[in-house]
């Protein structure tokens, strides 16, 4: 059972996060399936344009302001979000399960007494229960979970539910001013590796193996992404060669993924890489081995040489 | 300093998983056990700290009689000595913070090192949960930390990038990869692990929040299409994901 539900909605540098609108699709999802009341919370920032909540489900958001609460302050914002919720009485909440989400929101769980279930692939509705589903084992099993204490968190894995078409809306927006935040921890700094989308959150990941060769031929699979608006990723031999960042490690010791599209080149398919991958919606492989078990995984496999196939998908995508 | 770090006992990566019969935990027949990954670094650093800064380092953990082996691991490793806290079967991450905490309180533990996640689990919000419960300043997913007096200055991974973060002693810290390189059990301290003491107590946990109704396997994927074996079959792939997926 829930009475209100609070969509917590993220932003870095004012801009409010794609994994953040899923989750307002969730929280309107959720009222109309448990004849709920749904809001949304924005913490920090200067926020230009609020719609794009309304126009996913959740009209009603309430922006959480003071200038210590601008750059993330997990101490700040646990404190103000807590407050928040038990002064709205919110009995569910919703994080993303993005960097942010996942730090933050096992404060708040403590803070106000909520049972917590991290990175959920999806949800079934039961006589006004929630029922959860949350992979263990890297994705290698599923559990299917329900909160029995009276307040809930759940945060909700990237891509679990698709955006879709934004309805018409607008949002109504109240402005909460705070004071005395927290600030025992803070963000002093923030180092981008440019502008590059995170395997993470992406839609599209072009992913190399040791196939692969070598670090120079990941260019390829950058263009490649480039052209799909995707990311690139990497296999544990990969980065264990030093060819790739650990943050593109997809697998077991790396990220749970579960892009629309998944490209696997030059990957046989280790259990523990599977394991991370399998829920993508379209997988594509590419390698030399038939037996590889990638295969076995794959909607769309070609068993050739991935230097031939890459560059020649790269020009065919071109074409439009 | 006190130092404690807490770890836990995990399936092997290249284990593969099935469903025991009770559909509510995995088939441990044939699957081999490590120490949880993450933890690895957390160990580490947890030394590294203690090199640098003095004090002991006492490793926790959670679960049956089985977890020692994963103790005596971080003691063959350096750590100065280990507590069991005992319980069995299935409990949440809160119960799990609980009962750490508690532990936690009564060791008086200024800084705290977890892995970033189980890979058994995968929550990775047990390090949090137990510093908010002992109003701790927390750190996740760290990928390099300096400790200097009472200041700290980590960095964690958030998507494509990192924020350099900073707060005070005491703290709880989860490790990621990265973050050091974990050092090997000599064979003297593996023998000197086995002299080392692991105090066993009773797991605080209270009750679990999070009720596992039942674990399975995803459903087989259907077995997909191999279009060929060479790039000419790439115009009729593109077709396929326009078309028929309808991803790109």
């Amino acid at each position: 059972m829930a009475n209100k539900i609070l969509v917590f909605v993220e932003q870095r540098n004012n801009e409010i996060k794609k994994s953040s609108l899923e989750t307002v699709k969730a929280g309107a999802e959720f009222a109309k399936e448990l004849n709920a009341e749904v809001e949304a919370v924005v913490v920090g920032g200067d926020i230009a344009d609020f719609n794009s909540i309304a126009k996913y489900g959740v009209p009603k958001v309430t922006h959480i302001k003071n200038q210590d609460l601008n750059v993330y302050t997990s101490s700040g914002y646990a404190q103000v979000l807590s407050d928040f919720a038990n002064e709205t009485g919110a009995d569910l909440l919703l994080f993303a399960n993005s960097a942010m989400g996942r730090d933050l929101s096992p404060r708040v769980a403590v803070k106000v007494d909520a049972g917590i279930v991290a990175d959920c692939v999806g949800f079934t509705f039961e006589n006004g229960e929630v029922i959860a589903t949350h992979p263990v084992y890297a994705g290698k099993a599923l559990t299917d979970v329900k909160i029995n204490s009276p307040k809930k968190i759940f945060t909700i894995r990237p891509n679990t539910f698709n955006l879709g078409d934004a309805a018409d809306a607008t949002a109504e927006v109240s402005v909460k001013e705070v004071d005395n935040v927290n600030t025992s921890v803070k963000v002093v700094d923030i180092t981008r590796a440019s502008d590059k989308l995170d395997v993470a959150e992406a839609s599209i990941i072009v992913s190399g193996g040791r196939g692969m060769g070598g670090p120079e031929n990941y260019a390829m699979l950058e263009e490649l992404a480039g052209l799909l608006g995707g990311a690139v990723g990497a296999s544990r031999a990969a980065v264990d060669a030093g060819w790739r960042p650990h943050s593109d490690q997809v697998g077991q010791t790396g990220k749970t993924v579960s892009p629309n599209l998944y490209i696997a080149c030059g990957i046989s398919g280790a259990i523990q890489h599977m394991a991370g991958m399998r829920t993508s919606k379209y997988i594509v492989a590419i390698n030399k081995d038939p037996e590889a078990p990638i295969f076995t995984i794959a909607d769309y496999g070609i068993t050739g040489d991935l230097f031939e196939v890459v560059p020649a998908l790269i020009e065919e995508i071109k074409k439009g | 300093m006190k130092i404690a770090v807490c770890v836990s006992h995990v399936p092997d990566t290249a284990a593969k998983i099935n469903v025991g019969a009770d559909e509510k935990s995995i088939d441990k027949n044939g699957v081999s056990f490590i120490i949880n990954p993450y933890d690895e670094y957390a160990v580490e650093e947890a030394l590294k700290t203690k090199e640098a800064l003095g004090g002991e380092v006492v490793v926790i953990s959670l679960g049956g009689d089985e977890v020692k082996e994963t103790i005596r691991k971080a003691l063959a490793m350096g750590a100065d000595s280990g507590v069991h806290l005992k319980k069995e079967g299935y409990f949440d991450s809160y119960a799990t913070a609980k009962a750490l905490a508690e532990e936690l309180k009564a060791q008086n533990a200024e800084m705290v090192f977890f892995g970033k996640q189980s890979i058994d689990f995968d929550s990775g919000v047990v390090g949090q949960m137990v510093a908010e419960m002992l109003g701790y300043n927390s750190v996740s997913v760290v990928v390099d930390l300096k400790i200097e007096g009472n200041n700290i200055r980590a960095e964690r991974e958030i998507e494509g990038g990192k924020e350099v973060v900073e707060t005070t002693l005491p703290a709880v810290i989860t490790a990621q990869k990265g973050l050091n390189e974990p050092r090997y059990a000599s064979l003297r301290g593996i023998m000197q692990a086995k002299k080392k003491t692991i105090e066993e107590k009773e797991a605080l946990t209270g009750d679990s929040r999070v009720e596992l109704l039942k674990m399975r396997k995803p459903a087989p994927k259907a077995p997909g299409k191999i279009l060929g074996s060479d790039a000419s079959v790439v115009p009729e792939l593109v077709r396929l994901l326009k078309e028929e997926a309808k991803v790109i």
